[in-house]
């Protein structure tokens, strides 16, 4: 395959109906990227319904986006979903594709570099251009070392982007892509999987990966029935849940929600860490947070090496304190959702 | 019988802090223990759980790398393996996780397997390529991030519990395909004596094969490779404020704070 022209892709992922929000972070930054190299920013998106967000994409950054209208599609498989991003390929190769680092964006871009014969930067949290090399930067080991990388070799280059870490852009509804529907014309031997239901997280009001504020508790809160106390505060605050290993490990909270070099690494805008000492692996999972909060009893506690603030107190008594004080000033929240992921219903 | 592949690797403990030497391209791992990759234990875990239940099968446990993998695969001998296989690579610091998923597919190309078991991804390079990829190489189904398998030995099929964000879906497929454990799928057991006794007299033998590109061979077909440029620590943090005073106060003042110098809320 020859890709050297200046483009960059991007391949848009949806939950339940909408754009997650990480299809607009990566058209943010396609866009920046492409505007760089005087490219265009081409996204992909697929399954029922593809019209209505084909015009996001467009809104926040896109010049044109391919749909597969196929509605074989709809149902996710990252092996067909990467043969029909490699046919897609064939015809016009950009010199970038970027997709999100989400369990269906990883799985297709591994997929996809294998197919192609490229590598793939998994995980970046920024991207620069040098010399029309492009870098990237990679958290490693959980967090407790950054990669600085680049590709050798053939393009186009595949890199998946995580969540949070590139700015929401700010939409120009007067903006249109020009959408192109597509046929991949993918023989059915592709498909390797079949989803046979979806169930959406019960408890999660905002998911862990995608929340702006996170509060999370350790072996402080003393049993799963403590974390009633996070939630009330995450629900004032419009955030998510969180836990350390110590707090999973002992069945208090889902292995989903745990932060930390075997969980997820995150980087919201606030951490609040609950009755958290603050391991090693678990300072890798938060520390690059933008603003973390430490409520723990014990002074010497690691987490306040890390913390912006701290309180050294008892939580039981300082948590419902916060609560009352924010529910105060912010209102009881009706919405869960801070930012909206689409601005369409 | 019913035969599993477990891909297992060997990984600075996760307790351990990583430094970087002072060339700012490589980190200093001597003197931390080695472990094998936690997610790498659940998949062993579940390989064994299906030998058990079917009653017969058996479990051949992989590690491509420098002889630390030798080390970690005495571990998944100790928790009842039947086999395990060196493939030697002068390092495993493979950035390239591409190149190492496509070493991985050539040695078990050549294979008889029903199932493979990887960890979702290893907690040293973070790069959660390995198990799709490798099923890519293999033409195989994979399906990652799985909390439940249920492995119909018979009906030739997998239905697995795969963790998205937001959720998680039911997911089939049928077999031979590829398995990324997640936490949750099940608790590992430990090694009993009489199986660390056992492991240590069983052979591990070593094969060819490591990493195309140390000692690149031609008709490797990888068009990129990924380079490290730089290894940096992350901007250290600040230790920041702690507040005093009576408790109501300090929650107020956090607030304020939070509002009006940080304005995260």
């Amino acid at each position: 395959m020859r890709a050297n022209n200046s483009g960059v892709w991007i391949v848009a992922e949806r939950w339940g109906g909408r754009l997650r929000r990480i299809s607009l972070e990566l058209a943010g930054e396609g866009r920046r990227l492409a505007d760089q190299q005087g490219g265009k920013l081409t996204a992909v998106i697929w399954g029922e319904g593809w019209g209505e967000h084909a015009s996001t994409l467009g809104h926040y950054g896109a010049d044109r986006v391919l749909c597969i209208g196929d509605s074989r599609f709809d149902r996710f498989d990252a092996a067909a979903c990467a043969r029909a991003l490699e046919r897609l390929l064939e015809s016009d190769p950009p010199s970038v594709l970027l997709g999100g680092a989400t369990s269906r964006g990883k799985d297709l871009f591994s997929r996809l570099a294998a197919r192609l014969g490229v590598a793939l930067a998994s995980e970046c949290i920024s991207l620069s251009w040098k010399d029309g090399e492009l870098t990237a930067v990679r958290p490693v080991f959980g967090g407790k070392v950054l990669a600085t990388v680049t590709w050798e070799g053939q393009r186009p280059w595949l890199a998946t982007l995580r969540p949070h870490a590139f700015p929401l852009p700010e939409p120009d509804l007067s903006r249109r892509a020009e959408v192109v529907e597509v046929d991949p014309d993918v023989e059915a031997e592709a498909w390797k999987s079949r989803i046979l239901e979806t169930v959406a997280d019960p408890g999660a009001m905002v998911d862990l990966s995608e929340a702006e504020i996170v509060v999370a508790g350790g072996r402080g809160l003393k049993g799963p029935e403590n974390f009633r106390l996070l939630e009330d505060l995450a629900r004032v605050l419009g955030g998510a849940v969180a836990a350390s290993r110590a707090a999973v490990d002992a069945g208090w909270r889902g292995h989903e929600c745990q932060v930390g070099q075997t969980g997820k690494v995150i980087s919201p805008k606030l951490y609040l860490a609950c009755g958290i000492s603050g391991s090693v692996q678990h300072l890798a999972g938060m520390s690059s947070s933008r603003c973390i909060v430490a409520v723990n009893k014990d002074p010497d506690a690691p987490i306040f090496k890390v913390a912006d603030y701290g309180i050294v107190g008892d939580l039981f008594t300082v948590v419902p304190l916060l609560t009352e004080e924010f529910r105060r000033l912010l209102g009881s929240r009706g919405e869960d959702e801070d930012a909206p992921l689409s601005p369409q219903p | 019988m019913f035969k599993t592949i477990v891909c297992v690797k060997a990984v600075p403990d996760t307790s351990s802090p990583i430094r970087v030497r002072t060339d700012r391209l490589t980190l200093e791992l001597e003197g931390i223990p080695w472990v094998m990759n936690p997610y790498d234990e659940y998949a062993v875990e579940e390989a064994l759980r299906i030998k058990e239940r079917e009653g017969s099968g058996q479990v051949i446990a992989l590690s491509l790398g420098d002889p630390r993998a030798k080390e970690v695969l005495r571990i998944a001998l100790s928790m009842g393996v039947d086999e395990a296989v060196h493939i030697s690579a002068s390092t495993n610091d493979g950035m390239d996780s591409q190149s190492i998923a496509r070493s991985l597919a050539r040695v078990i190309s050549d294979m008889q397997f029903d199932l493979i078991l990887c960890g979702r991804q290893a907690v040293d390079w973070d790069s959660a390529q390995v198990p799709s990829a490798l099923a890519e190489f293999l033409d195989l189904p994979h399906i990652g991030m799985v909390t439940k398998l249920k492995v119909d030995v018979v009906g030739r099929m997998v239905h697995a519990l795969r963790q998205v964000e937001g959720g998680s879906e039911w997911v089939e497929a049928a077999l031979p395909c590829v398995i990324g454990a997640n936490k949750g799928l099940n608790e590992p057991r430990y090694p009993s004596l009489k199986g660390i006794l056992a492991a240590k007299k069983k052979e591990i033998p070593e094969w060819g094969g490591g990493l195309p590109g140390n000692g690149a061979e031609k008709g490797e077909l990888q068009a990129s490779r990924l380079r490290i440029l730089s290894l940096a620590p992350p901007p250290a943090r600040q230790s920041g404020r702690v507040l005093q005073g009576e408790v109501s106060d300090r929650v107020r003042e956090l607030v304020r704070l939070l509002r009006e110098e940080a304005k995260v809320v």
